[in-house]
């Protein structure tokens, strides 16, 4: 099994801040534009990318990604593509930690075995379903672990903690992904009052790093997260920026 | 409690709906063990919803055919015209012995959104509706309806703007709003615990037709047919045969232009297993594993997949799935009009058709049980373009 993710997180530690995880939807604006956005993240000095599937029926997502899910969906691009592009990314970012972010129906539909070889071969570190949980994910998790491949839980704010453990049990190279808020992705311009306190009793309890996203567009949201998690997840602020077609110049994170 | 049926069901939602969906669960057991819901559910069913709804044997239509006798469940006699209001009363019951304040719903043809509209308005809650554009467009009274019952309905103009991106976008407003919202989905579709909860108030249905059939011909019928979009009425009659092997269970899907065509929306003849809206089920879907756009002239029957439950009983065999095209099903709308002085919904129509192809090879004394799961005012407009459109063609 790779270490990536963990050694991310590690890392990022030693040098007294937050692991910066970011999310970009694969195929917006384009396929290519995609692949020079995660060369200048990596650049920019992102630990950990999440490789967005686009899916034609996203409704865990807000605005913004979802524009971007169809945009890309428009341009044909699939799984396939996804996969072939994180392929890429290995070979030039060697340490970068790689996760797959998707629906279920995507890897499911391709068939979980054939999905599990594929990832593997284009050094994917991690997959996140968005719509697998705890309940359902050990078909998943029973062809991703031979290959090597971790699994991300996702964490919401009615999440029991008893319930955190038992996503967290058994998952190596991974981490938690704390949902900030109830709802849809997107930017939000003020994070919940109760959320540092949740990332505290969340921390007390997980075996792996903790981060946090949902709604995190600034340097002053990440900052604060970071005092009470391992890392923070920005997904939606960069793939607005990316449809300006602005590059990311001027830096990742206002 | 059962969420799987054989490969299909389970709950395959985000983290934040889990917590929701055990509190559902947890409130839908405690309620079944409550003899005070029951009774309150069936009174409503019979004082309001006006239950229990006839048979009907369509005499001329059978004698025209010159087979077997189609009897006609009449769930179009309901209160707000169609089966949908069994179910959203039940769910709306629930919602008040939970303690939440606000109702959403999706909505195909608008019968499902119409019948939430309705309870909510009866219990004083707020409620909003989620429809796909074109659905707005093509099922325009039914949108005035919920509005003149207190409703706000959203138009989604997103994806295919039909019902699985209506379905999308409640299940936006339900994560962000779990805490006092209740998600009444229309159909068998959907996460556990909701594709046995809904057949268990549609069951209504079926028990009554087998006591219906046994008490005026003294028999079981040969066959029990519904259609099937989503199947929340083929499961409501199927429940109450499921244990008489001599009923023979017939689904009718949403054959649209033919299957050849590609555009339909029949799910089980049509698709592959796939994952959707919180369940296992089988779906249309590209090779890469992304929905397809659906096509009826039936927008109640517009869904790419269908519930669990249905798709279980395909493998097991115990029920079998046909298909009839826009072209049938309005043929089958025109003939119990003239026939029968009653107009069907164009879904409804999908499993008359079936009828009216199996009738006239079976003997006279064989029954065919249909079930009419709605009136056709709704649809008036649509037959008439649809029949527009058809004679430009020729």
């Amino acid at each position: 099994m790779s270490r990536r993710i963990e050694e991310s997180f590690a890392k990022a530690k030693a040098e007294g801040r937050g692991a910066f995880v970011a999310y970009l939807t694969i195929g917006y604006p384009t396929l290519a534009k995609s692949e020079a956005a995660a060369d200048a993240l990596v650049a920019g000095g992102v630990d950990v990318l999440e490789l967005g599937v686009p899916f034609s029926d996203p409704f865990a997502d807000g605005g913004v990604i979802r524009a971007a899910a169809y945009e890309a969906l428009r341009q044909g691009v699939t799984i396939d593509d996804v996969i072939a592009l994180a392929g890429r990314l290995r070979a030039k970012h060697p340490a970068t930690g790689l996760v797959l972010f998707t629906y279920y129906n995507l890897v499911f539909s391709k068939g979980l075995e054939s999905f599990a070889e594929a990832a593997a071969a284009a050094g994917i570190d991690a997959v996140l379903a968005v719509d697998l949980p705890l309940e359902e994910r050990e078909e998943l998790l029973s062809v991703l672990r031979p290959k090597g491949i971790g699994y991300i839980p996702l964490i919401a704010p009615n999440t029991p903690l008893e319930r955190v453990a038992d996503s967290a049990n058994g998952l190596e190279n991974s981490f938690l992904y704390i949902i900030t808020v109830k709802g849809t992705t997107g930017e939000r311009k003020e994070l919940p009052p109760d959320l540092l306190g949740r990332l505290d009793a969340i921390r007390a309890v997980s075996p792996l790093p903790v981060a946090a996203g949902f709604g995190i567009s600034t340097r002053a949201q990440a900052e604060a997260v970071s005092a009470h998690a391992d890392g923070f997840i920005v997904g939606s602020a960069l793939v607005k920026r990316l449809g300006a077609e602005d590059e990311l110049k001027g830096g990742l994170l206002p | 409690m059962n969420t799987h049926y054989g490969r299909f069901g389970g709950q395959y939602v985000a983290e934040t709906l889990m917590a929701p969906l055990k509190e559902l669960e947890a409130a839908y057991e405690s309620a079944g063990n409550d003899p005070a819901f029951r009774r309150e559910f069936e009174e409503i069913l019979r004082d309001y919803v006006g239950r229990e709804s006839p048979i009907t044997y369509a005499r001329r239509l059978s004698d025209h055919l010159g087979g077997a006798r189609i009897i006609l469940k009449r769930e179009d006699l309901n209160h707000t015209g169609a089966h949908k209001v069994n179910n959203t009363v039940g769910q709306a019951l629930l919602a008040r012995r939970m303690g939440k304040r606000r109702l959403i719903a999706e909505t195909g043809a608008g019968m499902h959104g119409v019948a939430t509209a309705t309870v909510a308005a009866l219990f004083g809650m707020p409620c909003e509706v989620y429809m796909g554009a074109i659905d707005v467009e093509r099922q325009s009274p039914n949108v005035e309806r919920m509005k003149m019952l207190g409703a706000k309905v959203h138009a989604v103009t997103e994806g295919s703007a039909t019902l699985k991106d209506a379905m999308n976008e409640a299940l936006r407003d339900w994560v962000t709003n779990c805490d006092d919202t209740f998600y009444v989905i229309g159909t068998v579709a959907g996460p556990a615990p909701y594709p046995q909860m809904v057949r268990d108030f549609q069951s209504v249905i079926g028990v009554e037709a087998r006591r219906q059939c046994l008490e005026k011909y003294g028999r079981l019928p040969d066959q029990a047919i519904a259609c099937v979009g989503g199947g929340s009425n083929a499961m409501g009659l199927f429940a109450g045969f499921i244990d008489d092997p001599s009923v023979r269970l017939v689904g009718v899907e949403a054959g649209g232009k033919g299957l050849a065509s590609g555009e339909h929306a029949a799910s089980i003849n049509g698709g592959r297993i796939g994952v959707l809206h919180g369940s296992k089920t089988m779906l249309l879907q590209t090779a890469d594993g992304n929905v397809i756009d659906t096509y009826s002239v039936s927008a109640g029957l517009d869904y790419p997949g269908v519930g669990p439950e249905h798709c279980h009983l395909h493998d097991t065999g115990r029920a079998e799935y046909s298909v009839i095209n826009d072209d049938e099903a309005v043929a089958a709308f025109d003939a119990l009009c003239r026939f029968e002085g009653i107009i069907p919904a164009l879904e409804s129509s999908h499993a008359l058709a079936e009828a009216i192809k199996r009738a006239p090879s079976l003997p006279k004394d064989a029954l065919l049980l249909v079930n009419l799961s709605g009136r056709g005012d709704k649809d008036m407009e649509n037959v008439m373009r649809y029949k527009a459109g058809a004679k430009k063609a020729d």
